[in-house]
Formats: structure tokens, sequence, C-alpha cells
């Protein structure tokens, strides 16, 4: 009895799972197979853009500054040990170009751009907007989820370049201002290294996490029941999963894209 | 000439719906002729809102037919049941305004999405709906500055924005004080002598009920189980209409609601 019931939690936990995997897959392909119908919405495609882009622009630089500035405390610190001090900014252009700039953006764009998707297309779910949408012969998928999804696969790597230079920035600012290396040298060694791959791989991996966080926040927003508790556990469920889904998704692209 | 083409202009056939173990629709049949005024009604949790999502096309049933136009939504395509859709309108319980928009763009929208009009047009085509509902100056308001009474007047002007030949109003007095359901009430009167359309309204009002239909239906357990025109209507034999005009529900129904 006891393990019927187990197995029984154990179904429902699976098929939940895969019901939401489902969803999402079916929310991506919708969109794709809607993106290049008529009629396009301009208007809607550049405020998505604004706010996906331009608005996190904010926190993309202050996480990245700080980052790129703790890496220079890190690794200076270390380097020190064997006199490698020279090549602090390498490490610090490598790390952040092929890893930490388009990761950090990416959590940070499902944080702000990726849980908002999810609250406001769950509030347009349980208020009947989206059925409205429906009703006035127009697809839902179409008029909403097109320009999020498009928005934030061509702006997460806009965001990532940026995130790029300002960690680099911030790096260069502790190794010159705080531990007085040569600020000539230090650029050297930080391009010298520094391949044209290591940034545009930096930048495929943003477009797909741009692609993870914003599918994510649309399908649980489009899929929200149960009023307002259900936008809010929408909105939570849209940022975990995709974070997950943006860290899980990092290794294999890493993988693949090296 | 909405005369000249007799013949239903939505056939409900044999409808059914289960959610989970529940039939909520048990083989509904209903037909609204052209230029015909038919209310639903019927208590909480009989089907009245499933069975109207359903003549839209924004469920799909389990078995059954919804004809609309000569076309089965059920088994039409997408791109066909949208074309459908353009000549409908369905306003929604508490409005379902795009809380974004302001009022104009709300009635606007349907517009600039389907006809291709300059912003002239636009703008006169949004007045003159909003001027058939009786409201004027909020144009500019967004609709949470409104009260629900009005919000559903405007969400009314936007389903009539592309003068559809079906119109469907999901509870359009639920909520509402006496006075507003009274407005509604004549507003949902003037649009039915004043356009040319079928209207489908779902309601547990009778007095609604009364003012609007050529013909009531009454809804219980998923299953029309009297309909017939207004006078017809309050002389059924039925002590299930008998007692819900009286404003007595059975408690065996309230337990599903």
């Amino acid at each position: 009895m006891n393990v019927l019931a187990w197995l029984d939690r154990l179904g429902r936990a699976l098929l939940a799972v895969f019901e939401d995997l489902g969803r999402f897959f079916y929310v991506m392909a919708q969109a794709a197979l809607w993106t290049p119908r008529r009629p396009f919405d301009g208007r809607e495609w550049m405020r998505q853009m604004v706010r996906v882009g331009w608005d996190t622009i904010p926190v993309v630089l202050l996480t990245c500054l700080f980052t790129g500035m703790v890496l220079a405390l890190q690794t200076f610190r270390g380097f020190e040990r064997f006199h490698a001090e020279g090549f602090v900014g390498s490490v610090v252009a490598l790390s952040l170009t092929r890893e930490l700039a388009p990761v950090l953006t990416g959590l940070m764009a499902a944080g702000r751009v990726g849980s908002a998707m999810a609250a406001e297309l769950g509030t347009m779910r349980v208020t009947e907007q989206i059925d409205a949408l429906y009703a006035m012969a127009t697809e839902p998928i179409h008029y909403l989820v097109v320009p999020r999804v498009n928005a934030s696969i061509l702006m997460l790597p806009l965001l990532t370049l940026v995130g790029d230079a300002i960690g680099i920035f911030g790096g260069w600012l502790v190794s010159v201002g705080l531990f007085g290396a040569n600020s000539y040298i230090y650029l050297e060694r930080t391009f010298q290294f520094l391949e044209v791959n290591d940034v545009t791989s930096g930048l495929i991996k943003a477009a797909f996490f741009g692609l993870i966080l914003s599918v994510t926040g649309c399908s649980k927003g489009f899929y929200t029941t149960g009023g307002a508790e259900g936008v809010g556990r929408s909105t939570t469920a849209a940022v975990v999963q995709a974070c997950l889904y943006i860290l899980l998704s990092d290794f294999f692209l890493t993988r693949v894209l090296f | 000439m909405s005369n000249s083409e007799p013949g239903p202009r939505i056939s409900v056939v044999d409808l059914v719906k289960s959610f989970g173990d529940k039939r909520v629709l048990d083989g509904v049949n209903l037909d609204v002729m052209v230029g015909e005024s038919v209310v639903v009604v019927g208590g909480s949790g009989a089907g009245k809102t499933v069975l109207i999502k359903h003549m839209i096309g924004l469920m799909h049933p389990d078995s059954g037919q919804v004809v609309m136009d000569g076309v089965d939504l059920t088994t039409a395509s997408p791109q066909a049941a949208l074309e459908v859709r353009k000549r409908c309108g369905m306003s929604f319980q508490e409005g379902a305004l795009f809380d974004s928009m302001t009022v104009f763009d709300n009635i606007a929208f349907p517009i600039r999405r389907h006809r291709d009009v300059g912003p002239g047009a636009v703008a006169a085509r949004v007045r003159e709906c909003l001027g058939l509902v009786r409201l004027e100056g909020v144009e500019d308001k967004l609709p949470a500055e409104l009260s629900g009474g009005m919000r559903r007047r405007v969400g009314f002007a936007r389903a009539i924005a592309l003068e559809p030949m079906i119109l469907l109003f999901d509870e359009p007095t639920t909520g509402l004080d006496p006075i507003n359901t009274a407005a509604i009430a004549t507003v949902i009167d003037r649009l039915r002598r004043q356009l040319s359309v079928s209207l489908v309204t779902i309601t547990h009002d009778m007095s609604l009920a009364f003012r609007v239909a050529d013909r009531i239906a009454m809804i219980r357990r998923g299953r029309i189980v009297a309909v017939g025109e207004p006078e017809a209507f309050r002389a059924s034999p039925d002590p299930y209409v008998q007692a819900f005009l009286k404003g007595e529900v059975p408690e065996e129904e309230e337990e599903m609601a």
C-alpha cells in the first residue's frame, strides 16, 4: 500500500515534468512557426526589445562590473604565488567573454525579464485577456509570444557584449587602481590571448539563454491557472526553471561550441 | 438583407465535453438563427460558460460539432477558424480589456489588426462604437480607472468594432449593481435592434433574459432542458424551469457550482 502510494506520487511528479517540457517545446515550436507570419507587429517588437535590452542594462552593468573586479582580485592573489600576475588580464577577459558574462546576463535577465513575462501573460490568462485576443481572431502566440521570444534572442547577445566590456573594465580598474599593475601591459595581455571565437561563442550562448528564458517565461504565463495565486506560482517557477535550464544547457553548449 | 439567407448562423450539435470525470456538456443541441437573440440561462456550474467558449472555438469538445456559417469549428483548420472568428465578437465576464492599453487602443485593437484603414477611420469607428454603448469621454482612460459596468460596456464596444455577424455575451451583468444591470440590459437591447447580428447571451439573470431574448434556452447538468420564446418559456411545465423563474434552485444543483 505504501509502495503504491509512493509510486503514485513518483508517477505524478514525472508526468508533471513531461507536461512542463511538452509545453516548453510546444510554445517554442509555435513561436518559430508564427514568427514569419503577417501581420508583423513592429511596435510590439520594439517595445519588447526596449524592455529586454535597454531596461536590463543597469543590472547587467552592475553584475558584470563587480564580477570583473572580483575576478581580478581573486586571480591576482592566486597568480601572485607563482609570479604570474601579468596574466590576470587574460584570465579576466577569457572567463568573462566565454563564460561569465553570458551566464550572468542570462540569469539576471531570467530574473528581471522572464519573471515579468510569466506574470504579465499569467495575469492576462486568468483575466481572460488571452481568450479575448483569440476571440478577436488574433493568435495569442503570434501577438504575445513571438515579439517577446525574438526580442530576447536579439537582445541577450547585445547585453552580453556590454557585460564583456564593463567586466574587462572592472578587472582593469582593480588591477591598475588597487594593485598598481601597468595599464598598458595589462590591456595588451587582455587582448593578446583573446580570440574572436571567445567572444562569438559567448554571444551564441547568450542568444540561446534568451530563447530559454523567454520561452520558459511565456509558457509558464500562458498555461497559468488559479487566479492571483497561480500567477505567483508561475512567476516563481519561470525564474527557477529558466535559471536551471540556463545552467544545465550552459555545460552542453560549451561542450559543443569549443 | 440578413433575412435573405435563412437557416442557422450557429448550430451546436450533440456537444459533449468532460473535465476529468465530470461531464460538463452532455449532448447540447442549439441553433441560433440569422438575426436572432438567444439567451442561455442556468445555474452556476450548469455548463453555460463552457458552452459559449465552445461556440467561438476557445475550447474543443470531446465530440459533437459547432457549425458557424457552414464551417465546422471543431474540424476546421486554424486558419479557417480564424477567418470565421473575424465575424464574431465576444464580450467576457469581467470585460477582459487589455489593462496596459487605453480604452481607445482597446477598441481600436481589432480594427488596426484586421482592417486596412487610416488613423482617422479608426478613430471614427471607435467613437461610433463607444456611442453605441453610450459612453463618451473615456477614450484616454485606462481600464483600471473605469467602474465595473463601464468596463463591460467598453468590452461590448470592442466586441462590435469589426461589425460582427455574431455577438456572444458571457454573463454580462454578473456582479453588477441593479442600476448598472439595467443599463447593460438597455445597451444589449439597443445593439440587438440597431445591428443586424445574431446574439448569444449567457446569464442567470432572468430579467435580462426576458428583456433581450427572442428565444430562451435553459441548460441544466450539461443539457438543454427547455427552449422557447419568452412567453412559452415562462409557461413551461418543466418544474426546474418554474423553480428557476421563482429564484429557487434545488440544493442538488448548488453543490455543482
